[in-house]
């Protein structure tokens, strides 16, 4: 068991440990310092005190990490699709694995699935683990889950990366708890320590305000869940290499498991906000709920989804699944722009990672403006319909 | 129906500006961080108290953490839970969210028998989402994640699930544990006889002395990961304000993001 203590004969009550601690865990009694119950253990207070008073005492856990080789890219698949963010995936897999002088491999969990996976023959990866089985034609937790374990118990992989997607943040937890391994969600960065073959795992915590890097040096394998359109798209320039392995996985249904009754898309416009490159977001600026016909136009015309603030569809001027922000979802497109938005630190946590930002509102303090690549003062009712026609104009003439 | 309800107390997000990474100690620096409940958690809050006045039974509301996280607890008692419940001891500390979602697990089995176990669909801190499955893994139920809805006949629970691009309607036998996001209620506030009947109930505190614990699997030696480094993300480059006349500025616009490769 790790362990912290001060050592009393060497406290001098300075008092220097408790400014250090972010938790509040320390406090000083009868001139010596006292460890609370909210310490977890940072450590920054053994570097704080220049007396060398406390002492963490972490015992060191010995696992053969070492019979754990390879890199799986988990590739998530709908209604027989694939979706994009397994590319990106492979992308990271791919640099990761070379960077180990490792096999990257693909697992593919479907029904019927056989000839989308040729898809995949022009990537650069060595292997394709390929499961069929009625019962993994749609995503269930407890099949997915069952089938991974048993294949990552017989094979071994090192890293495991998946889409931080919902079927990606439901499945991993799930998995990673049954194989007691490590799990880090939404990653943002993924790099390898070169000595220990760790895999440093940076991901945004509290909202984007901070950043933290993430380790599990004494388990494997290592799982990470990626944020989608963060990693670049692996390019099809593989020499058709690829082994096929195919797997009968050992599944039986039961009485107890999930049942999925039906799939409902109710609106046609329910695009996939975290897929979007281009998103024209609108806030209260708008004035009222007919007025997001605005936001739609100048969406469409870019090619972009439609987001909105988390007051407008408190309001109801919107379907919920349209927030952009802390409660809602978070993106990083190429493209945002904020319309009548004035960007509480809750909707910027939500979109503050997009490569340029564009705001546009009248009023100039809006917090929103310490984000923006491109900031405009105006009224948006004045400047998007000028904005759009120049658009428009421009497209027409491009044809 | 006996509910189970787990929470979590986070930072209030009205803070969050102001949390920094003090770069020579490359620790937190927070300045009076107000505990608030986890946003998510008080819509599972809301919905097993409604899920209670339509079919009897207990809500009981946990948490796992330092002892101020009685506030949270405190709270849920207000807006009209039955029992509450602080997973406490130093020697949690560290836990990520295996280590978290397992002694949560052993403090609800010490509960006893429930039907039904919810949660936000995460936690506005640390954002990972994990800890519900996890749990459920640990307690060998079924899970339902990012329900908007959820429904009860009898044994059976039915529920929507938010996906990408649509919604996913699915059933499950009782008991299971479902995380709700914040389109599923309106998380009612404390009514002044919760608050005065909240002060009459007491919020039990187990330690790790209190729980059949596996003292491997709990605090750092139980947390397969561990945080080397946090750090402030560099601030976006200081952006340009375009001025002038509107249509000048529009054609501005245009031309930035033609640059941009984006028109």
């Amino acid at each position: 068991m790790a362990e912290i203590r001060v050592d009393l004969e060497k406290c001098n009550g300075c008092g220097e440990c408790i400014s250090s601690c972010s938790f509040s865990a320390l406090e000083m009694k009868d001139g010596k310092v006292r460890i609370l119950a909210t310490c977890t253990l940072c450590g920054a207070c053994v570097d704080a005190c220049s007396e060398e008073a406390i002492v963490l005492e972490k015992e060191e856990k010995k696992v053969d990490v070492s019979s754990y080789r390879g890199v799986w890219v988990f590739a998530e698949q709908r209604q027989g699709q694939i979706m994009p963010v397994t590319y990106e995936l492979l992308g990271e897999g791919r640099k990761l694995a070379d960077y180990l002088r490792e096999e990257l491999s693909l697992v593919l969990l479907g029904w019927k699935i056989e000839k989308k996976a040729r898809e995949l023959t022009g990537y650069r990866i060595d292997k394709l683990y390929l499961v069929e089985d009625p019962l993994l034609e749609h995503y269930y937790t407890s099949f997915y889950t069952q089938t991974l374990v048993d294949l990552v118990k017989s094979e071994k992989p090192e890293i495991i990366l998946l889409g931080a997607t919902s079927l990606g943040r439901d499945l991993a937890p799930r998995m990673a708890a049954r194989l007691k391994t490590g799990l880090t969600a939404d990653c943002t960065g993924l790099e390898i320590e070169s000595e220990e073959r760790n895999l440093l795992q940076t991901r945004p915590a509290l909202g984007g305000n901070i950043m933290a890097t993430i380790i599990s040096p004494h388990h494997r394998p290592q799982i990470a869940t990626v944020r989608p359109k963060v990693m670049k798209r692996a390019k099809p320039d593989g020499k058709g290499q690829l082994r096929v392995i195919k797997i009968k996985p050992n599944l039986t249904s039961e009485d107890e498991m999930v049942r999925i009754l039906d799939l409902i898309r109710e609106e046609k416009d329910v695009v996939d906000l975290q897929e979007a490159e281009i998103i024209v977001s609108g806030g209260r600026g708008l004035g009222k709920p007919e007025n997001f016909s605005i936001i739609r136009r100048l969406a469409h015309l870019l090619g972009g989804a439609v987001g909105a603030s988390r007051a407008v569809v408190d309001a109801g001027w919107i379907p919920s699944y349209h927030q952009v922000g802390q409660t809602g979802k978070s993106v990083q497109p190429k493209l945002y722009v904020a319309c009548g938005i004035s960007g509480a630190i809750q909707h910027q946590a939500g979109m503050r990672s997009s490569e340029i930002i564009v705001v546009i509102n009248k009023d100039p303090n809006a917090p929103i403006f310490d984000i923006a690549t491109y900031g405009i003062v105006a009224d948006l009712h004045r400047f998007l319909p000028l904005l759009i026609d120049k658009l428009e104009k421009r497209e027409k003439a491009l044809l | 129906m006996d509910i189970v309800v787990c929470i979590k107390q986070v930072p209030d997000t009205e803070e969050l500006p102001h949390i920094r990474v003090n770069p020579e100690t490359n620790t937190l620096v927070r300045e009076s961080v107000k505990g608030i409940i986890n946003p998510f958690d008080e819509n599972a809050i809301e919905e097993a108290l409604r899920l209670r006045e339509a079919k009897e039974g207990r809500v009981t509301v946990v948490s796992m953490g330092p002892p101020q996280a009685k506030e949270a607890l405190r709270k849920a008692l207000a807006m009209g839970a039955d029992q509450a419940i602080l997973i406490s001891d130093s020697s949690f500390a560290g836990s990520d969210t295996l280590a978290t979602s397992y002694t949560l697990a052993i403090g609800i089995r010490k509960i006893g028998k429930f039907d039904l176990l919810l949660l936000g669909k995460q936690a506005i801190d640390g954002d990972t989402a994990q800890v519900g499955p996890g749990l459920a893994e640990w307690l060998s139920i079924p899970q339902i994640t990012y329900a908007r809805k959820i429904e009860v006949n009898g044994n059976q629970i039915r529920a929507e699930r938010t996906l990408e691009d649509a919604f996913e309607m699915v059933e499950v036998t009782l008991p299971c544990l479902v995380t709700v996001t914040k389109e599923i209620n309106i998380p009612r506030y404390p009514s002044l006889k919760g608050l005065l009947s909240a002060k009459r109930k007491e919020v039990l505190v187990w330690g790790a002395d209190d729980l059949s614990l596996d003292r491997k699997r709990i605090g750092l030696e139980g947390s397969p990961t561990q945080v080397i480094k946090i750090f402030t993300p560099q601030p976006p480059p200081k952006g340009e304000i375009l001025t002038g006349e509107i249509p000048e500025v529009a054609d501005r616009l245009i031309e930035k993001l033609r640059e941009r490769k984006i028109l």
